[in-house]
């Protein structure tokens, strides 16, 4: 078989953990068939920062010598599976280096698969993915994203499940016999056994066609030569901002050409532009400068800038002007503000629709931000 | 950024005064904008001549006494990102404890200029020199002399601005001054007037990388593994074009104050004819010149080499310089634990260098003069007698010897 590689795409700190998990169980599964395997994170990542997208990779190999072959390049250029544990970042990634905005299949071999954790149909994940010119499978494992903090995990079973359906659409890893030894033998309990027994029956691939998905360009930029860069570690400042939009009125800042964060972005907010109090808040605690002044004094996120810290959120004195809502209900990058100026009354049944659903839905949590705050979650999950 | 009009420099002075006292002029002299203090022996002895100069109206500065060694370079450091131009300096292991700021001045491209009174690293406590202090920075673009006279140590000072502050250089320089017998010994020094030293010395302008609120930037950045290597690569390209502009600076230098030796980087004494020669750094240059001078009178072809600059390393005036001879000594006042052949610093830089001439000279190492003590004739005499017979034999028995240390 040679080798087999496995990349889990997880978001910093919150999914730290449960990346480290699989690729550990990947490599002890492995060794219950003789072979042997490396696990290790991408060292340029910065998993240590909220939401940052980061990479674990899991290595497998039946010889030290078919190992090192691999290892020699440290970055692996391509990988059988890529595991990604938050759907949202199936419209790509960008880690904490900024290369620019690496799509999720990047590394995915032609004929490898995706497994990724939604509440969503493979249709509309493929639709956020960026086409290519090789076949690629989708698999999904229904679940809503786990999130937890960096010294607590939660232990929903996404990590056994993840890997039961590994096993299934990637045959030529491991077993499931070896991948079950592997999670007793790490101690983990019978019902998370089961876990990934009934992912591995259940999980189905839908097939991607070359061609199918985004047809958006992915960000990308040159790295200037050493010649051409500044010296002295000099960093040029960005010039003032102007009009709003290239109009006279309100502000718009210059950014970063660059710098993009929107990856990081799990939730985003949604504003409702009739109730604002144009108290100016949200514009002035946003750490990434994202909100734009509109000519009449409003404040539109900008979502090539917002990295969804839920700032704005948390500052805005009125109830509900304000939503952070799951990135995954949205397709593009949009001005909210110029889309409510075009037809209120549609905008106003869009923005409902989505809060209303993000208010009863299930907690999409971004970490633990007090004592006891994983107690109440779990309270809130309930037998599953 | 301040000029003051002083009755001071007027003229060309003859003085009576030490290594230090002579850095401590010439930092009035380059009218320095901002300089850093932090006692430690034998440094201190710059920080007091510099107040006292500051206090008498010789010259008017930003006089800042910091807590330790390591905000002392990081003072400076940020001065400089300014646009000041600034001095300071240290010892033994107060230059160690401002290591990380000594660090990150280089990388920041600052022309920062500093003394380093040369002191043996404790423990155990000694006053006395070593170079190990100032040779910890040998790989990190910091420009390196050493010199060997309190006249020289002026002059070193005065070219060190101007190849620092050469916008094709801007990297930080230190100046190296052997405790005790520089920083501590009163020799006649010539004091220039200030006009010449400002025809020498433009001001320091650091154009699009000033830090100011007109010039909006960031500087010292976090990178990736796709930024660092382009930026050491930038360092490696001031550091060679170091190497251009201070022999150009140096032609200034000896147009403008009429005097200097033939070569920036080295100084070569009776080197013209020599079987053997000696190769040292700093006041090391006293004794070997003098029992040079009593083996010539008995016919034997003894010369020296005195390195100025440690860095940049003047690779091939050097090579030049020693391809001719037989037999070398470097005498380090050095150790190197652990090194090749156990050898001292500039016996291993020196062999690496030579190492692509066709015809290689033999090459000794020599520790000698460790903590301050006293190299003598006697000790350098001995030092040729040891060259001498791997010449003759064409064996070296031993690549490297302690000279004058008890058994």
């Amino acid at each position: 078989m040679a080798t087999v590689a496995v990349e889990v795409v997880y978001r910093g700190i919150y999914q730290k953990t449960l990346a480290r998990n699989i690729v550990r169980s990947i490599v002890f599964a492995a060794r219950k068939e003789g072979k042997i395997g490396t696990a290790f994170g991408r060292y340029g990542d910065s998993p240590e920062r909220n939401g940052i997208p980061a990479k674990q990779f899991a290595i497998v190999a039946d010889s030290p010598e078919e190992l090192e072959e691999n290892l020699a390049v440290y970055q692996a250029q391509e990988v059988d599976v890529t595991i990604n544990v938050d759907d949202t970042m199936c419209k790509g990634i960008e880690s904490w280096a900024w290369y620019g905005l690496e799509p999720i299949n990047k590394l995915t071999k032609s004929g490898g698969t995706i497994i990724v954790t939604s509440r969503q149909q493979a249709d509309a994940l493929v639709e956020d993915i960026h086409q290519r010119s090789e076949p690629y499978n989708l698999a999904i494992v229904p679940a809503t994203v786990s999130f937890s903090g960096l010294w607590v995990y939660k232990d929903d079973h996404t990590d056994a499940r993840l890997l039961g359906a590994l096993c299934k659409v990637c045959p030529q890893l491991v077993s499931l016999e070896s991948m079950v030894a592997a999670l007793r033998e790490q101690g983990m309990n019978e019902l998370k056994v089961v876990s990934a027994q009934k992912s591995y029956d259940r999980i189905t691939q839908r097939p991607v066609e070359p061609g199918e998905g985004s047809t958006e360009i992915p960000f990308s930029f040159e790295l200037p030569g050493w010649k051409k860069m500044e010296e002295g570690l000099v960093i040029r400042g960005i010039a003032q901002g102007g009009g709003f939009r290239g109009g006279e009125l309100g502000y718009e800042p210059v950014r970063n050409e660059t710098f993009k964060k929107w990856s990081t972005r799990s939730m985003r907010p949604v504003v409702n532009f009739e109730t604002c109090i144009k108290c100016t808040l949200c514009w002035l605690q946003c750490p990434d400068t994202c909100f734009d002044v509109t000519p009449d004094g409003l404040y539109d996120a900008n979502m090539e800038s917002c990295c969804g810290c839920g700032v704005c959120d948390a500052v805005c004195p009125v109830p509900n002007c304000i939503t952070m809502v799951n990135e995954a209900e949205f397709n593009d990058n949009n001005s909210q503000w110029e889309a409510w100026q075009k037809d209120p009354a549609s905008y106003k049944q869009w923005m409902t629709t989505l809060t209303e659903k993000q208010n009863a839905g299930e907690e999409r949590s971004h970490g633990f931000h007090h004592v006891g705050g994983y107690a109440e979650q779990i309270a809130k999950m309930g037998d599953s | 950024m301040t000029t003051t009009e002083t009755k001071l420099f007027q003229t060309e002075t003859e003085e009576l005064i030490s290594g230090s006292e002579a850095i401590a002029i010439a930092c009035a002299l380059a009218d320095v904008d901002v300089i850093t203090a932090y006692p430690i022996r034998p440094y201190d002895t710059v920080m007091q001549y510099v107040s006292k100069l500051k206090a008498d109206g010789a010259f008017d500065c930003d006089f800042i006494v910091a807590e330790s060694e390591h905000s002392q370079f990081e003072i400076v450091k940020h001065a400089s990102a300014v646009g000041a131009r600034t001095f300071c300096g240290s010892s033994g292991v107060g230059w160690f404890y401002a290591m990380e700021a000594i660090t990150v001045t280089a990388g920041l491209r600052l022309p920062v200029v500093a003394m380093v009174g040369n002191r043996a690293l404790d423990d155990p406590g000694a006053f006395g020199v070593e170079h190990n202090d100032a040779l910890a920075v040998r790989d990190l673009g910091w420009m390196l002399a050493w010199v060997a006279t309190a006249q020289e140590a002026l002059d070193m000072a005065l070219l060190a601005y101007r190849v620092a502050e050469d916008p094709r250089v801007f990297l930080p320089f230190a100046v190296s001054c052997d405790g005790s017998f520089l920083t501590h010994s009163q020799a006649l020094v010539k004091v220039p007037d200030m006009k010449k030293v400002q025809r020498f010395l433009p001001p320091y302008n650091r154009g699009k990388m000033q830090l100011h609120p007109d010039n909006p930037i960031t500087i010292a950045p976090q990178v990736n593994e796709d930024w660092l290597m382009e930026i050491r690569r930038q360092t490696n390209e001031a550091m060679l074009r170091a190497m251009e502009v201070i022999p150009e600076a140096y032609a200034d230098f000896k147009r403008v104050f009429g005097r200097g030796d033939p070569s920036p980087f080295i100084e070569e004494y009776m080197m013209d004819d020599a079987e053997i020669v000696l190769v040292g750094m700093g006041t090391l240059a006293m004794p070997v010149r003098v029992a040079i001078r009593r083996m010539r009178e008995q016919g034997k072809k003894v010369g020296f080499l005195r390195v100025k600059f440690f860095r940049p390393f003047a690779t091939e005036e050097i090579k030049q310089a020693l391809s001719h001879c037989k037999g070398i000594g470097v005498i380090d006042r050095d150790y190197s634990y652990g090194s090749p052949s156990f050898g001292g610093v500039l016996y291993n830089e020196l062999r690496a260098a030579l190492y692509p001439l066709e015809s290689r000279p033999l090459i000794l190492s020599f520790i000698a003069g460790l903590g301050g003590r006293e190299v003598m004739v006697r000790d350098v005499n001995e030092v040729v007698d040891t060259v001498q017979r791997a010449v003759d034999t064409g064996v070296i028995e031993k690549e490297n010897t302690w000279i004058a240390v008890r058994e």
